[in-house]
């Protein structure tokens, strides 16, 4: 079955330079290991084709049931030249949420 | 040595809410209320409105935040320390000075410079976010290090009200205050990250209350009308408790917490700043109280050789243009609009983008299966020149779509802005030269 990061986790996003930096965080303990397995840099990377153009490099926070992805090459150059409404990209967790995985 | 430090944050960037602040200053017990107000960009704009005007560079709400807590803090003995300096921390103490012999209340004000660098770059040296050399990238005009808790030091300990810095770190902000009260040396590494965790849960007020994380139904936070910022009761060993004033909206959790230990940080094993290299990956949270938290288990290792300097250049112009449509076959009508207009302005600029907001503005896409059938939506077409004329013709172009576009085009909109680039390098910390310069009333 197909389930929404939305209902499993909840996020944040940041930016430096021309980087996103995407925290996703379990709601419950329990679920942190499925996300380990599920949301892969590649997966995430996959899900923001056309806007994460370079890299995605996960680090795991098992003690904060949290994955961080950060994200090269991400903000149409950086936030003080991107041509884009969100220079910082500060929407984009609620683009991560929207990524499906088998569950 | 106090028992523990209290310290509040009261801004978490240049433009936020006064009325917390205040709060904080009057109700929260404070031993010292930090106000972050210097974004990368901040800093650099800050530096433009000197170059015109040598007497300006300091933050442009000095005043109006300092007219409110002037008197609350001299009352209840808390001392500030803020980077409102931003390009100008001599002229911004001055100001403050001033503002308190006109309100009838003595202060003391402790500057901190050197932070401008921008005489001391090479031109060879390398771009850190493209690897080329500085002299590539434009006309460059601010050049700031971040400078840390080892030059902010001689501040706290001059006995000032108010610590008045351009650019330090954020984090240090909080980090200074404790290492001066506790006496914490520069090589403690334990205390001086988990002093940095404090600096950095607090240094965005509000997104440690529950700003940036509501989400009706899903993440509630009460009263958010009246948000509450921040404080946190620190030993002398680093840990902290965090809460808000009682009666104060927002809340803190372990959710909150969370969200905000992770931002923006681009390698939790090693979080980078002039004081320290900090590994996040240990720090335990624990809820121990309604709207209250405790945070431990920050690990520490030795501080980078070097400074991380940001640099501003002219980027040119950025032209913006957006009209609304409406109603059945919206998304169709604002394409054809955004079709018209890149084909008037074709040949004319590197790059144009045409957005329908409501459906590509944020993410390019609807990131999820589904239809997405949007009532009204919005074009917006967006493009950048070196000349600001040519810039201004994508807004006029957009507006002409009043007449010579789609049907039932509304709300048409044009701006044109100057565009400041920030980019990185690296600066040897024996270069910089921290001084401090004190005024009083």
């Amino acid at each position: 079955m197909k389930k929404k990061l939305y209902d499993l986790a909840h996020a944040r996003a940041g930016d430096k330079g021309n980087t996103t930096i995407l925290s996703l965080i379990a709601y419950k303990a329990e679920d942190f290991a499925l996300l380990r397995d599920r949301v892969t840099p590649e997966a995430v990377k996959k899900h923001f084709a056309g806007i994460i153009k370079g890299d995605v490099v996960r680090y795991e926070l098992p003690g904060l049931g949290a994955l961080q992805f950060v994200g090269q090459d991400a903000l149409g150059g950086g936030v003080t030249t991107s041509l884009a409404i969100d220079v910082h990209g500060k929407s984009l967790s609620a683009a991560l949420l929207e990524m499906e995985i088998e569950a | 040595m106090p028992e523990t430090l209290r310290i509040g944050c009261g801004a978490g960037f240049q433009g936020d809410r006064l009325e917390p602040a205040l709060v904080l200053a009057e109700r929260g017990k404070l031993d010292y209320l930090m106000l972050e107000c210097l974004a990368e960009r901040t800093i650099a704009l800050a530096q433009l409105r000197r170059l015109n005007d040598p007497a300006a560079g300091y933050d442009s709400l000095l005043e109006r935040r300092m007219t409110g807590l002037l008197p609350l803090i001299r009352r209840n003995g808390v001392r500030i320390v803020t980077n409102m300096g931003a390009a100008n921390p001599i002229a911004g103490a001055q100001a403050i000075v001033a503002l308190a012999k006109r309100l009838g209340l003595t202060v003391r004000v402790a500057a901190l410079t050197g932070d401008d660098v921008l005489d001391l770059l090479d031109p060879n040296q390398t771009v850190l976010e493209t690897g080329e050399p500085l002299s590539g990238i434009g006309p460059l005009f601010s050049a700031n290090a971040y400078l840390g808790v080892e030059e902010m030091l001689p501040a706290m300990a001059s006995g000032a009200d108010i610590i008045l810095t351009g650019r330090v770190a954020d984090p240090s902000l909080a980090l200074a205050p404790l290492a001066h009260e506790f006496s914490w040396t520069i090589d403690d590494t334990e205390r001086f990250a988990r002093g940095t965790v404090v600096g950095h849960l607090l240094e965005c007020a509000g997104q440690l209350t529950g700003g940036y994380y509501a989400d009706p139904g899903k993440k509630d936070v009460p009263d958010m009308a009246r948000l509450g910022f921040p404080f946190a009761d620190v030993d002398p060993d680093g840990n902290a408790t965090f809460s808000k004033v009682e009666g104060t909206g927002g809340r803190i959790n372990r959710m909150t917490a969370t969200e905000q230990l992770l931002y923006e940080v681009t390698n939790p094993n090693a979080y980078l700043t002039p004081d320290i290299t900090a590994d996040f990956t240990t720090v335990e949270i624990q809820e121990t109280g309604p709207d209250t938290i405790a945070v431990s288990g920050a690990r520490g290792r030795k501080r980078p050789d070097t400074l991380k300097v940001s640099v501003g250049y002219h980027a040119g112009y950025i032209g913006e243009g957006e009209i609304s449509y409406g109603g059945e076959n919206c998304v169709a009508r604002a394409q054809l609009a955004g079709e018209i207009v890149a084909e008037r302005l074709r040949g004319q600029f590197q790059e144009l983008r045409v957005d329908i907001l409501g459906v590509t503005g944020l993410h390019t896409r609807p990131m999820s299966g589904g239809d997405f059938n949007p009532y009204e939506v919005r074009l917006r077409v967006a493009g950048r020149s070196s000349d600001r004329q040519k810039a201004a013709l994508i807004g006029e172009e957009v507006e002409t779509l009043w007449t010579n576009g789609p049907a039932g085009g509304g709300g048409a909109r044009k701006s044109t802005q100057e565009q400041i680039g920030i980019v990185s390098c690296l600066l040897a910390r024996d270069k910089v030269k921290p001084q401090v310069t004190v005024f009083e009333t």
